[in-house]
């Protein structure tokens, strides 16, 4: 494999357009310094590569990472490339690099830098996946429940099964204004789409209401004497708080 | 193809617009009518403020315990692990919907807020109040699940037959599958508990004071053999329902998470130790899930209790559920804690690193040989790190940097391990600089009169005399005159 210093690949920022990377940097035997989007941050002197995206391509990589690494894998790298992490499309690559030689052991390669930094990245995505999973907050409107939340990671793929399987009878709506989609269930099915806008009707008066009871049962519950916000603020960040009605 | 590819974007070529209004002219009405739309009564803001503030006290909060996946035609989930949906201003996790039935009560315990004797705003929810109020709260995600508690109203029976008819209410006509954590009242008939652990996820008891010294005095309408027998009986419905389960599948699950239970900490002389064995007997001969501590907060001023004007002991409270931490999840025993010679914690030092600097002939351990059990046992090193420990040193051995990768509290676990037979450069095994080493910003913040610099090991005796002896009712001790005055009416612990 040739190790090129200025060698940078930049692909569609799909997981699919991902996956081809890692295809093509084995089908060219070249090992890109960088994976970017269109529009990333590239070096002066960099050798630059547009990959394109072949569904064929994706799936191969896809089967791959199974058949060499283990099943635990596929999720492990679809979750990572869901985290915020920075340059993670270089540090999945190298990992699955990885992977393919060392296995399943790879996962105990714990003080590995690389492999240090997918795991805390994949449970920092748990993590706040887990914590939306309480501080979710919807809104009814006229028979329709509607949630807006603003997280670092993409949490929705993993937050869409958990709210469908809650309340299959009903109609609900997640929206993630910062990576602008959204999670759509009905009776009939989930549906995790693409959303650059999301408007909404003022809330009728039973709303109200019941928001009103969520505010005084939320800080009634609270004990006086063992006031401790620091404490509150650690279990619960202030980044949450703005789309949660007991802070509205 | 596409299946897999559970993150669509291209989002930057598909991109549309969703208005609410697509979603709404399309959507199937929620199919129970009853519950839409429907404005909550008038005075239920009221009633919700009065039985939320008398029910705030009960400690035990959690939705662990069950997972429960939903069904068609239902309303909810339950998840193993629990969900907190939100935390007060306290810190605690707001997890249920917890309230009481009524805080009209026929009881006068006198370290209760709803005792009959107080002068305070009196309530009760119907059943279908309450029911409500739940489901509403449930489908904005407020809350897990309910958490149904009451005062006794008339006797023990009609209370929890008014309670049994609001969660037959939930489960069965407003078709809720979330969780319910209900409790079960002292003295209630056996067949009433029969009937409530068939519609709830989780029953406890609270048993309130770890001696019966304590409940004679400062709640004499209760009896101990009340409390313990819905504790047996639940355990042995469990018990039964799972040699059911065995058979039939589908056999109806009886408090499927479990039991748990409250005590009272401060508000009586009984030391760590009583509380700790009483515990580690509740784990081990009651299968309970969880023993909550409840640090007294001083509500009612009556010789009996701890002045009305000193802070709840929240140290101590905080020093005991590390403890109950090392004996659920880190194998150790209520005597490898808390012994004859010292009944109590030392509060200035959580009781792991307590432990492991009077065992310092047990260390340091060899981070890359020692068996998971070993490892647990080191102060710095917790269930998470332990396991990855064990994993990473699969594929090489490990080294310091190595350790601080995987979550090892350097700080605290320098002073125990070796890694590749070397101890951390600097470091100093002696119980002086060890205990200088191990106390953090915080222990000292809670100390009010200790500072680091000045400790000494040689101290810790001294400090445990001070800190764990007696002195203020602030660390939930009863001053000294007041224990000298129980020396002995509390030698016998509840009876388990």
């Amino acid at each position: 494999m040739l190790d090129n210093t200025n060698l940078v690949y930049i692909y569609d920022g799909t997981l699919e357009g991902f996956l081809c990377c890692v295809y093509e940097s084995y089908a060219r035997s070249e090992i890109p310094q960088d994976i970017c989007t269109e529009g990333g941050q590239i070096g002066l002197f960099a050798e630059v590569q547009w990959v394109r995206t072949d569904m064929g391509h994706a799936q191969k990589v896809y089967e791959s990472i199974d058949r060499k690494i283990c099943l635990e894998a596929q999720d492990f790298v679809k979750n990572a490339f869901l985290t915020c992490m920075e340059n993670k499309e270089i540090l999945i690559y190298r990992f699955m690099r990885q992977g393919y030689k060392y296995g399943r052991a790879v996962f105990d390669r714990l003080t590995d830098d690389t492999v240090d930094r997918i795991t805390k990245a994949v449970r920092n995505l748990q993590r706040e996946a887990g914590n939306l999973k309480g501080f979710v907050r919807f809104t009814v409107y006229d028979g329709v429940m509607v949630s807006c939340i603003a997280p670092k990671n993409i949490v929705l793929p993993l937050l869409s099964d958990h709210f469908a399987d809650r309340y299959p009878d009903e109609t609900f709506l997640i929206y993630d204004r910062i990576h602008q989609m959204a999670v759509v269930h009905k009776p009939e099915g989930t549906l995790l789409t693409s959303m650059s806008k999301l408007t909404l009707p003022p809330i009728d008066d039973a709303e109200k209401a019941y928001q009103t009871l969520w505010k005084c049962f939320q800080h009634t519950v609270a004990i006086e004497e063992r006031y401790n916000p620091k404490c509150q603020m650690n279990h619960m960040p202030k980044r949450f708080w703005t789309d949660m009605t007991e802070f509205a | 193809m596409g299946r897999f590819f559970f993150y669509p974007v291209s989002a930057f070529t598909r991109t549309y617009v969703l208005y609410y209004t697509d979603i709404k002219r399309t959507h199937v009405l929620y199919n129970s009518g009853r519950l839409q739309g429907r404005e909550p009564a008038v005075d239920i803001l009221e009633k919700l403020e009065i039985l939320t503030d008398a029910a705030k006290y009960d400690v035990a909060c959690t939705s662990s315990g069950v997972d429960r996946s939903g069904r068609q035609g239902k309303t909810g989930s339950a998840v193993a692990c629990g969900i907190c949906h939100s935390f007060a201003a306290d810190g605690r996790c707001i997890s249920l919907l917890k309230v009481l039935m009524t805080n009209q009560c026929v009881y006068d315990c006198k370290y209760c807020v709803n005792r009959s004797s107080r002068e305070t705003p009196r309530a009760a929810f119907t059943p279908h109040e309450l029911a409500d109020l739940t489901m509403n709260f449930y489908r904005r995600n407020f809350i897990e699940g309910l958490f149904l508690s009451s005062a006794v109203m008339k006797n023990p029976d009609y209370t929890t037959e008014r309670m049994i008819q609001s969660i037959e209410l939930l489960r069965n006509e407003y078709r809720f599958n979330g969780y319910i954590h209900v409790k079960a009242i002292p003295g209630t008939d056996n067949a009433l508990i029969q009937r409530m652990g068939l519609l709830a996820d989780r029953m406890s008891v609270n048993i309130e004071f770890p001696s019966e010294m304590g409940l004679e005095k400062l709640a004499p309408q209760k009896k101990p053999e009340a409390i313990m027998r819905p504790m047996g009986l639940i355990r042995s419905g469990i018990e039964e329902n799972t040699s059911d389960l065995v058979l039939y599948r589908h056999a109806p699950k009886f408090v499927p998470a479990g039991q748990s239970t409250q005590l009272i900490v401060g508000a009586t002389p009984d030391s760590d130790r009583k509380i700790l064995t009483l515990s580690e007997g509740l784990y081990d001969k009651y299968k309970l899930k969880r023993v909550f501590f409840s640090a007294y907060n001083p509500v009612v001023s009556d010789p009996l209790l701890p002045s009305i004007l000193s802070a709840p002991p929240l140290l101590r409270e905080h020093r005991l559920y590390q403890a109950d931490w090392l004996m659920r999840f880190y194998g150790f025993s209520a005597n490898e804690i808390v012994d004859d010679k010292n009944p109590n914690m030392n509060l200035a030092i959580d009781p792991k690193c307590s432990w492991a600097l009077r065992h310092l002939e047990q260390f340091p351990v060899e981070v890359n040989r020692a068996s998971y059990q070993r490892l647990l046992r080191v102060p710095g090193i917790g269930v998470q790190s332990a396991r990855r420990i064990v994993q990473a040193r699969r594929a090489g051995s490990l080294d310091f940097e190595g350790l601080r990768k995987l979550g090892v509290v350097l700080k605290r676990a320098k002073f125990f391990i070796t890694c590749q037979g070397k101890v951390t450069e600097g470091v100093i095994i002696q119980p002086d600089t060890v205990l200088r080493g191990l106390l953090s910003k915080n222990d000292l913040k809670m100390l009010p009169a200790a500072s680091g610099d000045q400790m000494s090991f040689t101290d810790l005796p001294e400090m445990a005399r001070v800190m764990g002896g007696v002195p203020t009712s602030a660390f939930g001790y009863l001053p000294e005159e007041r224990t000298n005055e129980y020396a002995g009416q509390y030698e016998f612990g509840i009876h388990i």
